[in-house]
């Protein structure tokens, strides 16, 4: 006990290790090498290696930091008013019919993060149901924040490190087991960190199935429009479920494709059967938010309303969100073109096949440890690289890298 | 969850059209309709394959959430919409803390306005923080707290990480308590802000009271505190705030901070600061801090949220920090390590901006000389406000009731004595809108409106009981 110098209340508290994601961060940092590469978390970089602020966020920045009238009070609860209503026609589309009959509720939170937890704490209060299945492998995050929201985690089959494709029949098998009502964790687009994302014919298949075993789902939308380079087309399988008429829950996060990481800008959806019951969850969101930071942060959110709200600016935004989609799908190819002129040994075909910001290289812990050891290519260790930390310039590092860490490491 | 079997009674299946997948067999084209909607309690059933029996087990068309009840609305921030919804054009909203000018407007301080013109002329990009937040907010929010020149953060001693404003700073303590502190309790004034209750419950914290406010004084029941910090279990965490106790206005003397500390220490208790009004109180950030600085420089390890929606009127950025002051350098790094490991499953890292515009104004000594002009200001308002309602009320009132304790309160509340009815009088007669446990608050009271208000509370006080 604290009585003085010396004695700490605190002596029982151990040193927690970096997390496996951000910690990425911190080791590159740390690393005085001049041509290190830091492929770790997933932030989009320039072709000059340089982290991008969207032009037409910084005009928009510009108009609410230069207009006199605006005011910081304290945002309502559930966040700006007008960005969620714009966030839930990005990802539900301007006329889904669940909007026009007041069925969602949509709550401004921090990031996708922040709409996660939201969503999972009030799950654990108000749904009958406590055990939410994630796809194996998911984001280093997710199972940390349904467990500590008082879920408890399942997975399911997702992955296949033979094809390096999707184990289709593996995740039918086992949300077919799972009990009926169970939460089920879906990527909208873009799965992180495997790339491979079902087909449309496929995700009408887990659509049927889990409607007919009342199964939830829980859709996490981190790269709306950054997948394929289409917002439509990457909200595809969440318009999927919503058209059944059947309720849904999504996290929503516009830090990548707004390129708003640090302002922690998201909101999570809750599709209802009906208005009424909307409004009553709503009223128990608000519970959850209060006692956890009051209500959300308004610049981020600001920012992202004068945008949508406006269709020349949102156009201007499609424009620049297809060119840093575009720019990953080309160091795809080009990472995949360096490593077959190196003859580097395997089939990298998965690295062009893959959708989104990361490629699930196949490496093994021991060969990402080479890398950074040797070549100071920092990545997680479960060999996910984010391809939007490379440029043409890293290119050669990262596949000479690669080729030398499957060469001599096993 | 209430359980119990759902039965619907339905015309008759040729009038029904089901989603296709319930009719087995391949997809069909077309949109599913809606079965009519059913009132229900308790759990989804499986969908049943036959469907030409009238009462069946309906799966698909009832919500899973049919049996959440309406939440009540926020008793503090809820006053607020009430306020906005009333047409009459006397109404006076003292509901929430949020500071209003003398023509009863929000306000954006000169120096936020700067140091935001600042940052956009730099154009700083939007990168991810690290979890515990800006180093340099981080930084320049120990010193604020603790003095720039404290050896405690010389010898880094104080673990400071970024949080969503007061709460969130409160919340990440809370988590912090529960996990490591298993058992352990907060003892929170009575009263206190009203939402300091819901953060320990839904951190699972066990919580009790100690007696603070008197209401036959209108002042502090300082022997009840003592007593029940006494009485506490060894170990337990005292919620204490650092100065402007919201919603009483009754700070304890310096004397009885002395007191209060000897008593914590006696008991092996940790002190848990809650700092939400540093230089709103007196107009000094050093003197508002003063509490703090005492127990720390006692050697006491202490815990300590920090806020800054008020003193720098930002509000809505949702910016704060939770400090740690621990009594090694070891155990600081230490406990803010698992402190981030809370935070990155809440919300990953904290938002940027509001960081950043309190990095400028309090790290450039410019515009941290000018904030404090500001903070001047405010405070001084309040001051006078606080003058003008105890004038008004004294040139009223001749019954012989002391109002004074009014100008005994410091802050930007005042607890007017006033109970739940008379609460309800003031809101439904004279449309003045406040805390049903009497609180109002001064920063949105103008001068114009002392006399308006002293003519509501003297009329609730003495005709309605």
């Amino acid at each position: 006990m604290a009585s003085g110098h010396g004695d700490s209340v605190f002596a029982n508290v151990v040193r927690a290790p970096e997390d496996p994601i951000l910690g990425v961060t911190v080791a590159y940092n740390k690393d005085p090498s001049p041509k290190k590469l830091n492929l770790g978390v997933g932030a989009y970089r320039t072709e000059e290696g340089k982290p991008l602020v969207l032009n037409v966020v910084r005009r928009a920045e510009q108009m609410l930091v230069n207009d006199t009238s605006r005011v910081k009070e304290y945002l309502p609860i559930v966040g700006l008013a007008e960005f969620n209503k714009l966030s839930a026609k990005l990802i539900f589309g301007v006329d889904s019919p669940a909007i026009q009959e007041n069925r969602v509720t949509t709550v401004q939170c921090l990031s996708g993060t922040g709409s996660l937890r939201v969503g999972a704490e009030f799950l654990a209060r108000h749904y009958h149901e406590h055990t939410i299945y994630i796809p194996q492998p998911t984001w280093g995050n997710h199972p940390k924040v349904f467990t500590i929201a008082g879920l408890s985690v399942k997975t399911y089959r997702y992955y296949s490190p033979e094809t390096r494709g999707l184990d289709f029949q593996g995740l039918l098998d086992d949300l077919n087991a799972a009990p009926s009502g169970a939460i089920v964790l879906l990527h909208a687009c873009a799965h992180n960190p495997t790339g491979v994302d079902p087909t449309p014919e496929q995700w009408e298949q887990i659509r049927q199935l889990m409607r007919s075993k009342g199964l939830l789902p829980f859709f996490d939308s981190a790269y709306q429009g950054f997948a394929s380079g289409s917002l439509d087309e990457d909200a595809q399988s969440v318009r999927m479920f919503v058209s059944d008429g059947g309720e849904c829950l999504v996290a929503q996060s516009y830090a990548k494709n707004m390129g708003m990481y640090g302002e922690r800008v998201g909101a999570l959806s809750i599709v209802c059967k009906s208005a009424d019951v909307a409004v009553r969850v709503e009223s128990q969101l608000k519970l959850v938010i209060r006692p956890m930071y009051s209500n959300p942060p308004i610049h981020g959110a600001s920012i992202v309303a004068t945008i949508l709200k406006d269709s020349h600016m949102y156009d201007e935004w499609t424009v620049e969100l297809k060119a840093m989609a575009d720019r990953i799908i080309s160091m795809r190819q080009k990472l995949f073109d360096a490593l077959q002129a190196r003859g580097t040994p395997g089939d990298w075909s998965h690295i062009i096949k893959q959708i989104g910001m990361f490629t699930f290289t196949g490496l093994n812990a021991q060969q990402v440890a080479f890398m950074t050891k040797e070549y100071h290519i920092y990545m997680t260790s479960d060999g996910r690289i984010s391809m939007a930390g490379l440029s043409s310039q890293t290119v050669p590092l990262l596949a000479d890298a690669i080729h030398a860490a499957v060469s001599t490491v096993v | 969850m209430a359980s119990g079997m759902l039965s619907l009674t339905c015309p008759s299946s040729s009038s029904l059209s089901l989603p296709h997948h319930f009719k087995g067999g391949a997809a069909a084209a077309g949109k599913p309709k809606l079965l009519n909607q059913a009132s229900v309690f308790g759990k989804r059933f499986v969908n049943t394959e036959s469907f030409t029996r009238t009462t069946m087990a309906v799966a698909l068309n009832v919500s899973r959430f049919e049996s959440i009840t309406m939440a009540p609305p926020d008793p503090i921030l809820g006053v607020s919409e009430a306020f906005r919804a009333d047409t009459n054009e006397m109404k006076l909203n003292l509901g929430v803390g949020a500071y209003r000018t003398e023509d009863l407007q929000p306000y954006v301080l000169n120096v936020v306005k700067k140091a935001e013109k600042l940052m956009l002329e730099r154009g700083e990009n939007k990168e991810y923080l690290p979890i515990e937040g800006l180093a340099s907010f981080n930084k320049v929010t120990a010193e604020l707290l603790l003095g720039a020149n404290n050896p405690l953060i010389l010898e880094q001693r104080v673990a400071t990480v970024q949080g969503l404003s007061g709460t969130g700073s409160l919340r990440l303590a809370a988590a912090l308590i529960e996990r490591y502190f298993p058992g352990a309790k907060v003892l929170i004034s009575s009263p206190s802000w009203g939402n300091h209750k819901n953060i320990f419950n839904d951190a699972r914290v066990p919580w009790s009271e100690y007696r603070y406010y008197d209401p036959s004084t209108v002042g502090l029941d300082f022997d009840g505190m003592i007593a029940d910090i006494k009485a506490a279990p060894e170990g337990s965490f005292v919620l204490l705030h650092g100065c402007a106790h919201n919603p009483t206005g009754i700070d304890p003397t310096p004397e009885q901070w002395e007191i209060i500390a000897d008593v914590i220490q006696e008991k092996n208790h940790i002190p848990f600061f809650d700092v939400a009004y540093q230089g709103f109180a007196s107009g000094s950030l050093d003197v508002d801090a003063s509490s703090v600085r005492l127990f720390a420089a006692r050697g006491l390890e202490l815990l300590v949220a920090q806020s800054y929606s008020k003193n720098l009127g930002l509000y809505a950025e949702r910016i704060g920090a939770i400090n740690i002051v621990c009594s090694s350098a070891d155990a600081a790094t230490r406990v803010k390590s698992q402190i981030k490991r809370l935070a990155r499953p809440m919300y990953s890292n904290p938002p940027v901006h509001g960081a950043r515009i309190v990095a400028n104004v309090v790290g450039d000594p410019e515009l941290f000389n000018e904030w404090k002009e500001e903070m001047e200001v405010m405070a001084g308002r309040i001051k006078s406000v606080r003058q003008k309602l105890y004038d008004s009320l004294r040139a009223k009132d001749k019954s012989g009731k002391d109002w004074s304790f009014i100008l005994r309160q410091i802050g930007m509340f005042s607890f007017t004595g006033l109970n739940k009815a008379q609460s309800d009088n003031m809101t439904n007669k004279w449309h003045v809108y406040m805390t049903k446990d009497g609180r109002i608050s001064l920063a949105g009271l103008s001068s114009a409106k002392c006399e308006y208000l002293a003519d509501a509370i003297f009329d609730s006080y003495h005709n309605v009981s």
